[in-house]
């Protein structure tokens, strides 16, 4: 069995991500172009048959439809030989974020709790949506301002976000809820809820902060050609 | 030789359920010597349907120029066009139709249109980019209506999202006669670089041939032909014909192939999409001008005792053919072994020109390939115009009472589903996968970043349907004139087009007239403007029991942007904007939406296109893009002025409203001979408001860029207008119209959800 | 041995079904107000070769609880039967 060398990030030489690429992987190369071409972070991608991670700080699960996702979300992915090693870097304190079927993957693998139910209008949405940030003290969200209100696009059929009421009380104790819908005021409501998801949560953290699960593209809003830029200061906060 | 086939004999009743006629399948049997077992009979009716074969638009759509500067792929010799853009960069693309499976069953109907033509781009080597469609419904208070918009977008959103291509844009129209016959034309856009084009050849004798992709079954059998029929109360039992789409599958196979032509291991691809393995393996080799042989016995199935009847002729989905190096076996074996796919070497080419088929090394057909794939009949139909147009042209302009209240009229075009907001259905594709997409939808045209490059592509669906039920011709010249304004409204340099001919049963003279005479108004004004024809489909039996749809030649046009920083989008940008009025308007209210649905009247002439005056406007617009002096722009169609200015402000980002009150030069400028429509003297104000005059366009400039823009437009000799100031909550237009811009989008945004939401 | 397993899936009684309810929904507006609950769920036939009953069962059990289903929002039923 491989083991991962157990390190600290790495100073001084910056961040090195890696991007695990599944078969139906879709945003893979969003978030490689955003990390190299934009934040000029070294990135590199994985195929998900490879056991073995290399060497980085940051894993990425990127959005897609993994494998076709026909029984559910990302329930085939977490079974990928290199899950295994995911897991591991996590254990290791090391990042781990989960973008859309990144983050259903991760809840599939049990990484983070809960699970992902059809959006509550039964329809795919994509379209940018409000976002209050919760808790800016994660290493994803630490450029952030605390209770900023940003704007990021959401693309899913499945991201109403559920779990029991102590799971919820867990994260809502623990400050793991990061971002929930709110109006573009911070308000919260049903009505700026999206999906129907639980607590308006749109991504948690475990209690370590070292694993972020968020439905939000932050790949998505980076640049300032694509009119919107609110999810630069995520891969900013990494760095 | 020896045939393995125990099959009924063919009779002429066999023959005609084929859908071959007598003559046709007396040109069989001189093809090929002899009589056609049941098999290559039904590879006969496959090959020369319509469908595959074009055999009564063929000779109308030689009309269409097909080359220009700076086309690789032309149409019609594979399996879509390409146009070079520079830098080493190709742009492939093609529109098709999906219209007949969206009516049987529209989720899967829809889902593998967009399947087949995203097949048709990386066949070609090329990386889809982005989708489009064109999709036309009866109207949207039927709930017949509301169950196939549900199932087609769902459809469309299911296979596009699933295999990460965004959806960026197209159009969607309403109209009882779409009833029962909707439209469905999806349209994909794909990048290659030059150097690695593929075509769809077997050529290199002794070169394997390899299958890849499911296994075979009996889904979608006799597709091409059933495509090719009327629909009919009956066709609602055909259910087997229509395909289930698998987007996982063909997205493995994407990537796949896509990997496959980094190699020097592929001589040729092509897609398994109508006609099945029948298609690929005859158009493959009679590309090439070779043989070619496959053994059924190896081809992957997935259903126990399929006769080759039934192999060769299955339309089961997401299927590729391709066509290898010898040597190089092991190469694409790997690739597609990383991809969880199967590849079976099923056959090999051959010296000569014949297609053979084996089952179990027993010859189980033999056909000269030519003779399936160039070799069909071509049909010279009649033509007669139809009885109805002298009369539904006819208007007399003073018998339509001008409206009193201009307020309710514009609320009343903007909450028609043709005009009001699509959130609803384009919110349900992602649009915004590969983070490319730089006008989301909603946008005159879609307009999408390359990355690495400081160029963009821009692309554009049109096509109003009434017009060319009133007038074929100029509808048709509008259609691909509205497409070129979409597309350079954003700055975009038209580079070619592609279309979808929708149209009612050929062998009924008065439909083929009019297809006639709107490819022949399509190719003038492809001509004027100088842009290629690389390629598209033709789709007639359009019809339900109540009759043909309209004519119906859905244009796409793709155009390229060097400098992406030089786009222009379509609505209000700036408080204190000058707003100006390009292109002259006269009293043009025949056929528009306006007198439609405010007087229910589907009659008049439609407006009269000047493709000269048009190819200026596109050529003036370019110019200011380029010297980056409009803030916006945005053209004039269904709806008129009041529409575009309603869409300028509710599209703002700022919700910017405008005053706009120097509509005085424009009545003037009316006045005249107007001898081409007949509508003398004093220009009305429904007209000025609503009517739909062409090689119009909304554009808006800071104050310090109107010396340029007017210099520029009277450089090239087009009527030039200040007619306001955008700012404020309002919409004030002349005297009559004054809204907030709040009501307005409220209502814009509400139309489709309040009829779609909360279905199954 | 072989033997067919029909396998269900709902959702746990406590998570709420947004298919279940639109479903409901759209049946009151068709006319079939008798119709109080609807909730939606799969279905999936497995044919799988065994020793036994008891081991056709354990492996069953192990395919819906480490794959079929989401323990944290789903749950499920089988019945089992021995194939001719």
């Amino acid at each position: 069995m491989h083991e991962l060398p157990r390190q600290e990030l790495t100073k001084g030489e910056g961040l090195k991500a890696v991007i695990v690429v599944f078969p139906g992987s879709n945003c893979d190369t969003d978030c490689f172009h955003v990390l190299r071409d934009v934040l000029k972070i070294p990135v590199e991608f994985v195929w998900h048959k490879q056991g073995k991670l290399p060497q980085c700080d940051l894993v990425v699960l990127p959005g897609g439809f993994s494998y076709g996702d026909y029984l559910r979300t990302g329930a085939i992915a977490r079974f990928s030989p290199v899950m295994q090693d995911v897991k591991r870097h996590a254990e290791a304190g090391r990042l781990v974020l989960g973008i859309c079927n990144g983050f259903q993957i991760l809840l599939e693998a049990g990484l983070l709790p809960g699970a992902m139910l059809r959006n509550r209008s039964l329809s795919f949405i994509c379209k940018p949506v409000w976002l209050r940030v919760e808790n800016n003290q994660t290493p994803f969200t630490r450029k952030f301002q605390s209770g900023a209100i940003l704007q990021i696009p959401i693309a899913h059929g499945e991201g109403n976000y559920f779990c029991d009421n102590d799971t919820l009380k867990g994260l809502e104790d623990s400050q793991s809820i990061v971002f929930r819908y709110s109006a573009q005021t911070g308000e919260l409501g049903d009505e700026f809820n999206p999906n129907g998801s639980l607590g308006h949560i749109a991504g948690i953290t475990n209690a370590k902060r070292n694993i972020l699960g968020m439905m939000p593209h932050p790949e998505r809003a980076s640049e300032s050609l694509l009119a919107l830029t609110d999810g630069r200061a995520l891969w900013e906060s990494l760095v | 030789m020896t045939m393995t086939q125990n099959p009924p004999a063919i009779t002429p009743k066999l023959i005609a359920l084929h859908g071959i006629t007598p003559e046709e399948y007396q040109m069989i049997i001189k093809k090929i010597g002899r009589e056609p077992n049941l098999t290559e009979l039904g590879m006969f009716s496959v090959m020369w349907s319509e469908h595959c074969s074009y055999k009564n638009s063929k000779p109308i759509l030689k009309l269409f120029p097909t080359s220009g500067a700076g086309v690789l792929v032309k149409a019609g010799e594979e399996n879509a066009g390409i146009v070079d853009i520079g830098d080493g960069l190709a742009v492939c693309f093609k529109i098709e139709s999906h219209n007949h499976p969206s009516a049987i069953e529209p989720f899967q109907g829809a889902a593998t249109g967009v399947g087949g033509i995203l097949r048709d781009i990386f066949t070609m080597g090329a990386r889809p980019i982005f989708l489009m469609n064109s999709l036309r419904f009866g109207k949207l208070d039927s709930p017949q209506t509301q169950r196939l918009v549900r199932g087609v977008v769902a459809g469309i959103s299911h296979y596009g999202n699933c295999m990460g291509i965004p959806t960026v844009g197209g159009e969607v129209y309403f109209d009882e006669c779409y009833e029962g016959n909707p439209l469905v034309n999806a349209m994909a856009v794909g990048l290659v670089t030059k150097d690695s084009i593929v075509k769809g050849k077997a050529s290199g004798a002794g070169n394997p041939v390899y299958y890849v992709g499911p296994g075979t079954g009996r889904d979608g059998l006799g597709g091409a032909a059933f495509a090719s029929r009327d629909l009919s109360e009956e066709s609602h039992e055909d259910r087997p014909a229509v395909q289930v789409g698998d987007p996982f599958m063909e997205k493995l196979l994407m990537e796949a192939c896509l990997e496959l032509c980094q190699t020097d291991a592929l001589v040729g691809m092509q897609d398994m999409g109508a006609a099945g393995l029948t298609c690929a393996t005859s158009e493959t080799a009679a590309r090439a001008a070779m043989g070619i042989e496959i053994d059924l016995a190896k081809v992957p199935q997935r259903e126990t005792g399929m006769t080759s009847y039934e192999i060769m002729l299955s339309e089961s989905q997401e299927r590729m053919l391709i066509i290898v190096k010898k040597g190089k076996e092991k190469i694409v074996e790997d690739i597609f072994e990383k991809w969880d796919l199967h590849a079976a070497r099923i056959g090999e080419v051959k010296e000569g020109t014949t297609m053979r088929v084996f089952e179990n090394g027993k010859l189980a057909s033999e056909i000269p390939a030519k003779a399936l794939v160039d070799e069909g009949p071509v049909n010279v139909r009649e033509e007669k115009q139809p009885a109805y147009l002298e009369l539904e042209q006819k208007l007399d302009l003073a018998g339509i009472p001008e409206p009193q209240d201009f307020n309710a009229v514009l609320l009343k075009l903007l909450a028609h589903p043709s005009i009001a907001s699509k959130a609803w259905i384009w919110e349900q594709y992602d649009h915004m996968v590969r983070t490319d997409t730089v006008f989301y939808p909603g946008h005159d045209a879609a307009l999408v970043r390359i990355k690495g490059t400081t160029k963009g592509l821009a692309a554009s669906t049109d096509c109003n349907s009434l017009y060319c039920y009133l007038d074929p011709y100029e509808g048709g010249k509008i259609a691909v004139a509205e497409a070129v304004r979409n597309v350079i409204s954003t700055g975009a340099r038209p580079l070619g087009m592609t279309n979808c001919l929708n149209f009612g049963n050929p062998m009924k003279p008065e439909v083929f007239w009019t297809f006639h005479q709107a490819v022949n108004g399509m190719s003038d004004a492809c001509r004027a403007f100088g842009i290629p024809v690389t390629g598209g489909n033709v789709s007639f039996y359009n019809e339900n029991p109540q009759g043909a749809i309209y004519p119906t030649p859905t244009v796409g046009i793709v155009g390229l942007i060097e400098d992406i920083e030089t786009r222009v989008p379509s609505a209000f940008q700036n408080q204190g904007d000058l707003i100006f009025l390009l292109g002259a308007t006269r009293n043009e209210i025949g056929a528009s939406h306006y007198l439609s649905v405010i007087h229910g009247r589907k009659q008049g002439l439609p407006p009269r296109l000047d493709l000269e005056r048009e190819a200026a406007l596109g050529r003036l617009i370019l110019g200011l893009a380029g010297k980056k002096v409009l803030s916006s722009c945005h053209d004039l169609s269904e709806g008129g002025l009041a529409v575009t200015l309603a869409e300028c402000a509710i599209r703002s980002p700022a919700k910017l409203g405008a005053v706009v009150d120097q509509l005085d030069m424009v009545m003037q400028s009316a006045l005249g001979p107007q001898a081409q429509t007949g509508t003398e003297g004093k220009l009305r104000a429904d007209a000025l408001y609503f009517g739909e005059s062409q090689s119009r366009c909304v554009v808006t400039v800071k104050p310090e860029h109107k010396e340029v823009l007017v210099h520029e437009a009277q450089k090239w000799g087009l009527p030039v207008f200040q007619i306001g100031k955008a700012g404020g909550k309002d919409l004030v237009l002349g005297e009559r119209i004054q809204l907030a811009v709040a009501d307005l989008s409220r209502l814009y945004e509400k139309v489709l959800p309040d009829s779609l939401n909360g279905g199954v | 041995m072989s033997y067919k397993a029909q396998v269900h899936v709902s959702l746990k009684k406590s998570v709420l079904d947004p298919q279940g309810k639109t479903v409901l929904h759209a049946l009151g507006t068709l006319g079939f107000k008798e119709a109080r609950d609807i909730r939606v769920g799969k279905y999936f036939e497995v044919a799988l070769e065994a020793a036994d009953e008891k081991k056709a069962e354990e492996s069953l059990r192990k395919i819906c609880e480490r794959v079929l289903i989401n323990p944290v929002i789903e749950e499920y039923s089988f019945t089992l039967t021995k194939s001719a």
